[in-house]
Formats: C-alpha cells, sequence, structure tokens
C-alpha cells in the first residue's frame, strides 16, 4: 500500500545528497544501501497505487503505479545497485552524488502519471547523467557533454512543448501520460522527444558521441537510465503505432555496419545498444500483448549484457588507460575474470540459449512474424546475426584475444568482479529460468523459448555467423582495426553547422559592419541637427523673458475662447 | 592506468599454442556441421503462417542466411570505410 512506501524517487534523490557529506567505508556502504532501501521501498507499491498534487489548478500525478511502471522500478533499482559496486572506488563525489541523483531521475520518470512530472524528471535526467562524461576531465569528454546536454534539453523541451498543446486541446485529460494515438502537433511533439532519448534514426548521434567519451563507470550508469527511460515511455504512449516498427527495423540495421569498422570499442557498443533499442522499438510498434512483453523483457535483460559489456570494457580501460580496439588484444592472460564475464555479455547480446537475450529478442521476431512482416522479421534475423558478430565476437575478441598487445595489467579491482559476477548472474538467471521475468511482464505471457527448433536454428543462425567471421579472419578479408573515426550522421552539427557558421560570419561580418556605419551615421546626423536647436545658444534652449512667455499663453487663451464662441 | 610488466610474462598462456586455437578452429566446423545435420532429424515448426515466406522452411536456412549475412556485412562495411574514414583528429581541426 502507497501509506507505507515514500516516492520511489525521493529515497535515491535525496540519498545522492547525503553522499558528499560522508567519506571512506561509510560513503561506500551508502552508495550499495540506497539502491537497497529504495528496492525494498517499491516492493510496498503496488498496481494502481496513485499520489496525486493540485498544482495552481492543474492535477499532478507524481506517482502512478502500473506493472510496467513497476517492471522498469525493480530494472533501474538493480541496476544502479550494480552501477553502485562496479564505482565503489571512484573519489569523486560529485560523479557519485549525480550518478545516484540519475538513478532516482529514472525512477521518478517511470513512476510519473502525468507529462508535468515526466517533463520534470526528463530534464533531471538529462542534468544529472552529463556528470556522467564531463567527470572524465578531458577537452574532448567536456564538448562531448556540451553537445549531449544540448540535445537531450532540447528533447526535453519538446516534451514540454507536446504537453502545453495537448493540454491547450485536451484540458487535464491531455497531460495523462496514457496510451495516445499519433495524431495533432501535441503527440507528434511527445514522440520526436521520446524519439531522441531512444536514439531513432538520425537522433541517435548523442549516445555514440558521448558515452565512450564518459567515465568508465560513468558509462554504466549511462547505458542503463536514459534509453530504457525511453523506451519505457514508448511503451506507455505509443504501443501499436505502425511507423514505430519500421524506424525499429531501421535502428536494428545500420548501427551493425557501423560497429564493424569502428575502433573504439566503448563506440562499438553504442552502436550496438541502438541496435538493441531497434528490437524494443520494432516490438512496441508492433503493439500490445507479446510485441511490447517482449520490447520490454529485452529492455530489462539489455541493462544487464549491456552492463556487462560496458562494465568489463570500463574494467578494461581502467586498468590499461586503452580502449581502441588497434590498440588490445591478448588481454586474456591479464584479466581472465573479466574476460569470462565479457564472454557472459556477448553470449547473452547475441542469444545464445541460456542467456538472456534468447528469451527476449526471440518474442518480439515471434510476434513479427505472427503479424506477417516478412521483411521485418528478415532485417531483425539479419541484425541477429550481425549483432553476434560485432558485440558478440567483435568485442571480446579485440580486447581479451586476437594478437597479443604485450599488455600484462593487474585483474580488475574486487568490487567492479563482482559488479560483473551480479550483472552475468542475473543474464544467466533470466536465460535459463525465464519464468519470473515473464511473470513481472505487463501482459499475459503464452510464449515458449525452449523448443527444439527455435534452440536449433538460432544456434545454427549464430555458429554460421561465426563461421563467417572466422573464414574473413583467416583469408585475411576482415578488416584491420585502424586508428581512425568514422563519420556519423553528428557531421551535421560538429562539421556542417560550424562551417555553415563560418561561412556566415564570413558574409554577414561585413554587411553587419556597413549596417550598423549606416546606423552609426544617422545617429551622429540626428545628434547634430539637435544641437543645433537644443544645444548651447539653440533656440529651444534659450532663456526667454516671462513677459513673453506669458503672451504666447495670452495668445492661446484668446483663440481658444474665439473658436469656443464661434462653436456657440 | 596500472600496468604491471612483470605479472605473468613469461609465463606461457592458453591460446600461446597454435594448436589450441587450431583446435576451436575444427570445433567451430564440427558444430556447424552438426547443427546442419540436425536440420534433418528435428521436425521444424515454422515462425510464419504456411506460405507466407516458404523458403523459411528449406534445408540450412538459418545457417546460410546467417553466413551470408555476416560476409556481406563485413564487405559492405569495407566497402563504407572509403566512403566515412577520417583522421582521429578530423573533428579537431576547422
Amino acid at each position: 500500500m502507497i501509506e507505507s512506501s515514500l516516492h520511489p524517487a525521493l529515497i535515491l534523490i535525496v540519498g545522492s545528497l547525503i553522499l558528499p557529506l560522508v567519506r571512506g567505508h561509510l560513503r561506500s556502504a551508502l552508495l550499495v544501501l540506497i539502491p537497497l532501501v529504495g528496492f525494498v521501498n517499491i516492493l510496498g507499491l503496488e498496481a494502481g497505487d496513485n499520489v496525486s498534487l493540485m498544482v495552481s489548478g492543474i492535477d499532478i500525478h507524481v506517482l502512478h503505479v502500473d506493472k510496467l511502471s513497476l517492471l522498469f522500478g525493480y530494472l533501474f533499482h538493480v541496476a544502479a545497485l550494480m552501477g553502485a559496486i562496479f564505482a565503489l572506488h571512484v573519489k569523486d563525489s560529485t560523479q557519485l552524488m549525480t550518478a545516484m541523483m540519475y538513478a532516482g531521475s529514472a525512477v521518478g520518470a517511470v513512476f510519473a502519471g502525468d507529462l508535468i512530472t515526466l517533463f520534470i524528471f526528463w530534464e533531471l535526467l538529462a542534468v544529472t547523467s552529463v556528470f556522467q562524461i564531463w567527470a572524465n576531465k578531458t577537452e574532448r569528454a567536456i564538448s562531448a557533454g556540451i553537445r549531449y546536454l544540448l540535445i537531450h534539453v532540447s528533447s526535453g523541451l519538446l516534451l514540454i512543448t507536446g504537453a502545453a498543446i495537448r493540454y491547450h486541446e485536451m484540458g487535464q485529460a491531455g497531460l495523462t501520460f496514457e496510451h495516445m494515438q499519433l495524431e495533432g502537433l501535441g503527440s507528434w511533439c511527445l514522440l520526436l522527444a521520446i524519439g531522441i532519448k531512444c536514439a531513432f534514426p538520425f537522433l541517435h548521434t548523442w549516445l555514440v558521441d558521448a558515452y565512450p567519451e564518459a567515465t568508465p563507470t560513468g558509462t554504466v550508469f549511462l547505458s542503463s537510465f536514459t534509453t530504457k527511460t525511453a523506451v519505457y515511455c514508448l511503451a506507455r504512449g505509443f504501443a501499436g503505432t505502425e511507423e514505430l516498427i519500421w524506424v525499429g527495423g531501421a535502428m536494428a540495421m545500420f548501427p551493425i555496419f557501423f560497429a564493424v569498422i569502428e575502433n573504439d570499442l566503448r563506440r562499438v557498443l553504442g552502436y550496438s545498444m541502438i541496435n538493441q533499442i531497434g528490437f524494443m522499438v520494432c516490438g512496441i510498434g508492433l503493439g500490445e500483448g507479446m510485441g511490447v512483453n517482449g520490447a520490454v523483457a529485452h529492455a530489462f535483460n539489455d541493462v544487464f549484457f549491456k552492463g556487462v559489456l560496458f562494465m568489463s570494457l570500463g574494467a578494461v580501460l581502467f586498468r590499461t588507460g586503452r580502449i581502441n580496439g588497434s590498440d588490445l588484444g591478448g588481454l586474456y592472460r591479464s584479466m581472465p575474470w573479466t574476460a569470462g564475464f565479457c564472454i557472459t555479455g556477448a553470449c547473452s547480446i547475441s542469444a545464445f540459449p541460456l542467456f538472456s537475450g534468447f528469451v527476449s529478442k526471440s518474442m518480439v521476431m515471434a510476434e513479427a512474424a505472427n503479424q506477417n512482416y516478412v521483411a521485418i522479421w528478415l532485417m531483425l534475423l539479419f541484425a541477429s546475426a550481425g549483432v553476434f558478430h560485432h558485440a558478440g565476437i567483435k568485442i571480446p575478441f579485440f580486447a581479451f584475444f586476437s594478437h597479443d598487445s604485450g599488455i600484462r595489467c593487474k585483474e580488475a579491482p574486487r568490487n567492479m568482479l563482482i559488479a560483473m559476477g551480479l550483472g552475468s548472474a542475473i543474464c544467466l538467471f533470466n536465460g535459463m529460468y525465464p519464468w519470473v521475468l515473464y511473470s513481472l511482464l505487463p501482459y499475459p505471457v503464452n510464449y515458449e523459448p525452449y523448443t527444439a527448433t527455435h534452440v536449433v536454428l538460432q544456434l545454427q543462425l549464430l555458429f554460421f555467423s561465426a563461421l563467417a567471421f572466422a573464414s574473413l579472419k583467416l583469408t585475411g578479408l576482415y578488416p584491420p582495426e585502424l586508428r581512425s573515426l568514422n563519420i556519423d550522421a553528428d557531421i551535421a552539427i560538429r562539421k556542417w553547422l560550424p562551417g555553415f557558421g563560418r561561412a556566415f560570419s564570413a558574409v554577414g561580418g561585413p554587411f553587419r559592419d556597413a549596417t550598423i556605419g549606416v546606423g552609426k551615421q544617422f545617429v551622429s546626423n540626428l545628434i547634430a541637427s539637435l544641437k543645433v536647436y537644443h544645444g548651447p545658444g539653440g533656440l529651444f534652449s534659450r532663456p526667454w523673458l516671462t513677459s513673453s512667455s506669458i503672451l504666447v499663453v495670452l495668445a492661446f487663451l484668446t483663440l481658444f475662447l474665439i473658436s469656443n464662441y464661434r462653436a456657440h | 592506468m596500472q600496468q604491471d610488466a612483470a605479472g605473468g610474462g613469461d609465463k606461457r598462456h592458453f591460446f600461446d599454442d597454435p594448436r589450441r586455437v587450431r583446435g576451436i578452429i575444427r570445433l567451430l566446423f564440427i558444430c556447424c556441421a552438426v547443427l546442419i545435420l540436425l536440420d534433418l532429424v528435428i521436425h521444424r515448426h515454422l515462425s510464419f503462417a504456411e506460405g507466407v515466406l516458404p523458403f523459411e522452411g528449406w534445408f540450412g536456412f538459418y545457417g546460410v542466411y546467417g553466413f551470408v549475412a555476416c560476409v556481406l556485412l563485413v564487405l559492405a562495411a569495407k566497402e563504407m570505410r572509403k566512403v566515412l574514414m577520417r583522421s582521429e583528429d578530423y573533428y579537431d581541426r576547422e
């Protein structure tokens, strides 16, 4: 019951504010305790609980609990716990405080019952998450953080614009955050706002731009909350919107090409993240029932397998200071545990039987087949093979195997290993015993992942993808990892827009100077002419005699008298 | 950035022996062969309704699709490099 629980966001946010006040073991204990206490707190919430406040005549639903929001509530608390353990060694209290506040904002957003509450947490998400990038303190990280913040604040502006339009059209009902039809400017603004955070094609660049620039621990938090909050919002607001099926298909397809040729391994994971969100968006587009169930289950699993992958690469970056595929290799010698966890994450994202991706991704594909979307199904199957190729093989292979880079370092710190172990355990548990996850899904599940057909066909797909990798590698056709950068849609804001600005100022500069020159000339002429009449000795600035003033007044009065007399 | 140059430098590790690498690759070939043959044994249920996507039920469809998809993916991505690849300081230059 709601009486026994606090607002779930409150515990994480208030807890985060205490973090900078304490040091040492106390802070470590607090860091782990905050998400645990938060988790116990939401166990007391039940579907149907609601809290609303009246603010200036508007009903604000600060808390709305149903199965969908509860699932994400559980998810975000466990993710916060995993991230907190992974970050236990971090000394920078700003980073830890904002990380926990970031988790709190995500929790607040998924329990928001109306668009105003959602907007507040939406902006808080943007502001708190950017510190995970800025905490790296490099010049690249700071610029990437500014670009990230600009894009996310714009997303928030679109959200509040959409909310305002809906309020204007429908009144209070327009503000409720429930399923909506995609009609009218208001709902399009909302979809675009969510689409930015969800990394829709062409709106995705913030993700691959900023995530690789964050700190090793920051990326783990970033990968858990922002995009998953957006997936949640999409599932709540736009389930069954057919356009999303195609958007999702595109998202599953295009990033894998970029991932194959990308050298920064955390950026490879960024692309693979968009690819996985593609499956979720597609599932949401397929609609209520198995589509949304699959999408939401996959979002849940993605937090852990992507978390494990980002953590293992974070540990590599932490120990070696390097993250490019071209600089790494052979690290299984020094970091065997990290390599093992990385492979667990890789198997899960690739949807190997017994690993978590297998039980959730397949629901989306099965639903696409049920609804006869042949092209989408073929695209998703292509993407499934591709994700194994770039995330399942490329990431562990180039970091931990491949040629020996000669780097010898220590195994990851114990706290990192525990966090990776926790994530991996959840991946395996959900893969082997999916029924707990299935029971938490918003719709009843009528799906059996472990059929002989599914297992054998999925293994065929994966093993032959591995065969393709091995053949290309052995024949030397596989593109080598090169120290390089690949341009993406962000070239528009990072190269063209500044270029346009420079060109504009090159043409506009002289024009502006000329305009200002003409204006200045006009003003100085005006001043000069005023000086003639009003300046010292001018006609209007001379002292006049009192008698002449009286004479003028008398003349006016006489004129007034005559005109009035004539009128009557 | 903690490196320990001395840690296990001369110890021989699992994949230092090329026979093990060859063994892994051989295992991969065997698995692929077994999986393709399993196609003949198991009774397959199609994802799609009858007649929507008939070649889904063909022998070895998933294996061939996975192999071809990955080869195409890599070759296409290699071509993309010609258009998309820049030097690492591309965005830092004016």
